[in-house]
């Protein structure tokens, strides 16, 4: 039988307490428990990327968390990002106008790990952008509207976009 | 009023959705009280099932059911079909295997579905799935195509005891014969076509629930054609009415070709959910992916081209082995054959072609249909032949094309495609300036002194998209019709549902669809909402692959917002006490000709749904219409790549520096959706040029390549910022002009890549994938070779 643990965990600032069997990912404590289905799951691997998640600020894949890893921390995902229903964040902005994905499914890593790397390298160039998602895989664009919208969205935000 | 939405970038619909984690993926779908499964796979090439005891796993936490092959085939359920029956060189049909769902008797690849494990959480189904037993043989297996057929090698079903599905053929032999035996040179090459994992970043998954309040199920799954998985689950496996089952392909992460079949799990948790009476939730993991989602390509090929002295192709020859895989996949069967003996001609006038196609089968996973489907194999055939015969004769690589290319339309080719339009001359025109090729020399010297060798290398593709004509399918052997359906449903306030039976899984069907339609119907897009994949609520479909969705999926909306648009005019006439003939529909509205006096669309549709001055003698109420388009022939798109790469000799790495890709799609809708749907071919292209293989291991068959850690997906640091243009010759058989353009990148690139490759190494062929390994070993020979 599985043993639980209560773990008390901050999910875009709001506040959860949960019991949760010691062998969940963090993923799937995300996307069950919580219903926060916007993190997704490509490989459980931890190469493809489109899991990522910021915890405390820093980027992880939350298919190689276990949820029990997250107590204490805050955790930010895709669902927090937008400032509003009506208005996207600068990087949402940027990848709607650049073409900057197709299927949606490894979006909300791209996105949870260029809001990082953004926030860390407000002026980077197309080269850096490349090697900063080279940990994330698309099928779907080929990288360039994505490094577009990466390019586009460091400039938004520089202007306080 | 020029229209604003042909034509235009407008940013897609469904972002806002993706970009908020508001998508509905099929693993997103909770229903209530579900059940999950787990698959017990084969870890064996090649086994008989000695037995299989499942007593310990039934009595593990949380467990629920456990079924086998034995279950299904107590319960009649039929195997999985195949949809396409090619008929070989002696006028006799293809071996067609039984595809039981789940294995009866024997395992035939690693991954191989024999149980499916039900318990009330994922973790216990995994768990318990290690505690069924399942008692093998293990028989030796064969995995590549060269040697299914070798005296003594391992049978993979008794039906076929030299492992062959079919010999097809295509083409005059006896003319190819005899024009080789006069040809001034003859260019031979040898390579394989190599197999790769169509990687849908989503992986398959399905979730079906039984309904016993009317005996109905709905099934949710990762699919390109819901309708075509309803048709083939109800009337070929399941035995099911057809109007019992609703299939739901909500948003789908990608499909390129491995998301169109119908697949044993599907069928299993369907099935399942009616014995345990409650929903049964099925997500591969990405080893299960690679393990049994159906592959790509696999081709062992020889290829000959017969040249006069000037360089004008006389004949082709080419002779190939497809591998099947353990078992026919939906659309397995016309890949190798139907999609790719009919491109051999390419954008030449070769006047004599002639392709023989062996199918085998082997101890791997079912290979299908995976981006351009065919397609790339042939064009990549055509083009390292065409490039190879330059070298060869010492003719520049685009004067040979020049040469030889098609320059009046229509076109028929000497194997059964009739081309519509094009002009290859623009094409390689426009890439040739983009790419700057009068600058490569000295690029190339510049390289030269860094100790860097660059290469230049050219693709012109060509390829049939719009599947297809229904009733040329039929007399090739397709076993289902090849039209689509569209709904156009007019509100009361003139607002509109459209509902296709294509499917989007990232082409932005949403937005493109709503452009036709807002620019027909002359109202804002805001006021057009397209709804896909779901047969409960489209009429009927046959689904996106083949780059047919614009083509063929877009005209039959086309047709139908002609009908309501028709149907408006009458209705707008008797509003207007004007004669039929005399109104015409212009920018939203009904005008009577040569007056001022006009009805908005709004205030028509107003009047259909409250029909108090309205000709009801003669008229129904209601604005709602229909339209089924079978095509008249295949679309041509068509184009011309360059690519230029440099390689470091000392460590085998090759970085593309320049690609430039020039594309005829005929009339484009939506540049931006166009260049994203370029780029992302562009790069699976690549990565089959130079980093994905998939491997499986030669002895034990097992699949060496059987994660992201071992089969290179490409990244964004291996890829180049494309540069992209377009030529418009209007298809001419369709209202919009359209031609398609999922599958031209992938289609095009490989062999523009390792025309460059091969360029810059001053080599004669090099393996697929070129990783830096193979390269460097090339560089080392290639140095040995000049030192002695």
């Amino acid at each position: 039988m599985s043993e639980t643990r209560n773990i008390a965990v901050t999910v875009n600032g709001k506040r959860y307490e949960r019991s949760v069997d010691v062998r969940l990912t963090l993923a799937d404590f995300l996307r069950g428990p919580l219903g926060l289905t916007g993190t997704h799951l490509g490989c459980e691997h931890g190469v493809c990327g489109a899991c990522t998640i910021l915890v405390d600020g820093q980027s992880a894949r939350s298919c190689l968390m276990l949820a029990v890893q997250a107590n204490g921390h805050e955790i930010a995902t895709v669902e927090g990002l937008a400032p509003s229903a009506e208005r996207l964040h600068p990087l949402q902005e940027a990848f709607r106008d650049n073409h900057g994905l197709q299927c949606g499914f490894c979006t909300p890593g791209m996105l949870m790990t260029l809001v990082e790397f953004l926030r860390d390298h407000p002026n980077p160039t197309e080269g850096e952008v490349r090697v900063a998602i080279s940990g994330n895989l698309c099928r779907c664009t080929g990288y360039q509207g994505i490094v577009a919208a990466a390019l586009d969205a460091a400039g938004r935000m520089r202007k306080g976009g | 009023m020029a229209t604003p939405y042909i034509g235009a970038s407008i940013k897609r619909k469904e972002d806002y959705r993706f970009l908020t984690g508001a998508g509905n993926y099929t693993d997103d779908v909770a229903l209530p009280g579900q059940t999950h499964a787990h698959f017990v796979r084969s870890p064996h090439a090649h086994a008989k099932i000695k037995s299989i005891k499942k007593d310990k796993a039934l009595k593990a936490p949380g467990v629920v059911a456990i079924f086998t092959g034995d279950d299904l085939a107590g319960a009649k359920v039929n195997g999985l079909p195949c949809g396409w029956l090619i008929t070989d060189v002696n006028g006799q049909p293809m071996k067609e295997p039984p595809h039981p769902c789940l294995a009866q008797g024997k395992a035939r690849y690693v991954g191989d579905h024999v149980a499916i494990v039900i318990a009330e959480t994922y973790p216990q189904a995994r768990d318990a799935a290690e505690l069924v037993k399942v008692d093998y043989e293990e028989l030796p297996a064969v995995v590549r195509a060269a040697e299914a057929r070798k005296n003594g090698a391992p049978v993979v079903h008794d039906i076929a005891p030299d492992n062959t599905c079919y010999v097809w053929g295509l083409g005059d032999r006896a003319a190819v014969d005899k024009a080789f035996s006069g040809a001034a040179h003859v260019t031979t090459l040898e390579f394989l076509n190599n197999r790769l994992v169509p990687n849908a970043i989503e992986p398959r998954a399905a979730n079906a629930t039984y309904s016993r309040a009317d005996d109905s199920y709905t099934l949710y799954v990762a699919n390109q054609n819901p309708h075509v998985e309803r048709l083939l689950m109800t009337a070929f496996v399941l035995g099911l009415p057809e109007h019992k089952v609703r299939v739901v392909a909500p948003d789908v992460g990608g499909g390129f070709g491995s998301k169109i079949y119908l697949y044993a799990e599907d069928v299993v948790c369907t099935w399942a959910s009616k014995q345990i009476n409650r929903p049964v939730k099925w997500t591969a993991d990405r080893s299960e992916s690679f393990v049994s989602d159906a592959h790509g390509r696999d081709h062992v090929t020889r290829a000959e081209l017969a040249l006069d002295r000037e360089g004008r192709f006389l004949a082709m020859r080419v002779t190939t082995t497809a591998n099947m895989g353990a078992y026919l996949s939906t659309f397995a069967s016309c890949i190798p054959t139907i999609l790719y003996a009919t491109l051999l001609a390419g954008q030449y006038t070769t006047p004599v072609i002639y392709a023989e196609v062996t199918a085998v089968f082997t101890n791997t996973a079912p290979v299908d249909a995976y981006r351009g489907a065919g397609r790339p194999e042939a064009t990549y055939v055509v083009e390292r032949l065409v490039e190879t015969a330059a070298r060869e004769m010492k003719m520049s690589p685009a004067e040979i094309r020049r040469r030889n290319f098609i320059k009046t339309f229509p076109y028929q080719t000497p194997v059964a495609l009739l081309y519509d339009t094009g002009n290859y001359e623009a094409t390689l025109a426009e890439a040739l300036k983009i790419a700057d090729v009068a600058g490569f020399q000295g690029r190339r010297a510049d390289a030269a002194r860094r100790g860097k060798l660059r290469g230049l290398g050219y693709s012109c593709y060509i390829e049939a998209c719009g599947i297809a004509p229904s009733n040329v399918a039929g007399a090739l052997g397709a076993r289902a019709g090849l039209f689509e359906a569209g709904e156009v449903r007019v509100h009361p306030t003139g607002k509109v549902t459209v509902f296709t039976g294509s499917h989007s899984h990232g082409q932005g069907h949403e937005t493109t669809f709503g452009q036709v339609v807002a620019d027909r119907l002359g109202i804002p897009m805001e006021d057009i909402d397209i709804v896909h994949g779901d047969t409960g609520k489209i009429l009927f479909g046959m689904g996106t692959y083949g780059s047919r969705s614009i083509a063929v999926g877009g005209t039959a909306i086309v047709k139908a917002v002609d009908k309501i648009v028709a149907k408006g005019k009458k209705i707008a006439a008797h509003l207007m006490e004007a004669a039929e003939a005399d109104i015409e529909f212009k920018d939203g509205a009904f005008v009577v000709r040569g007056t001022d006096k006009k009805k908005a669309f709004a205030e028509v549709s107003l009047a259909a749904y409250v029909p108090h001055n309205y000709p009801l003698d003669k008229l129904e109420p209601g604005l709602n219409e229909n339209a089924f388009y079978d095509p008249a022939n295949f679309t041509f798109p068509a184009g011309s790549h360059i690519c230029e790469v440099e390689v470091d000799p000392d460590t085998g790495t090759v970085s593309i520096v320049n690609f430039t890709a020039v594309d005829d799609f005929g009339k484009i809708i939506n540049p931006m959706i166009v260049e994203g749907q370029v780029h992302g071919g562009l790069t699976q292209g690549i990565g089959q040029a130079l980093t994905e293989g998939c491997h499986y291991d030669k002895e034990s068959g097992q699949l060496v390549t059987g994660s992201y850690l071992d089969y290179c997906m490409p990244r964004a640091d291996d890829v180049p910022a494309f540069k992209v243009g377009t030529k418009e010759t209007p298809c001419t058989h369709n209202p919009l002009g359209v031609k398609g353009c999922g599958e031209a990148g992938a289609i095009g690139a490989p062999a523009a890549v390792m025309n460059a490759l091969t360029d810059a190494l001053g080599v004669r062929d090099i393996e697929m994938p070129a990783t830096p390994q193979r390269i460097w070993r090339a560089c080392q020979e290639s140095k040995m070779k000049k030192a002695a």
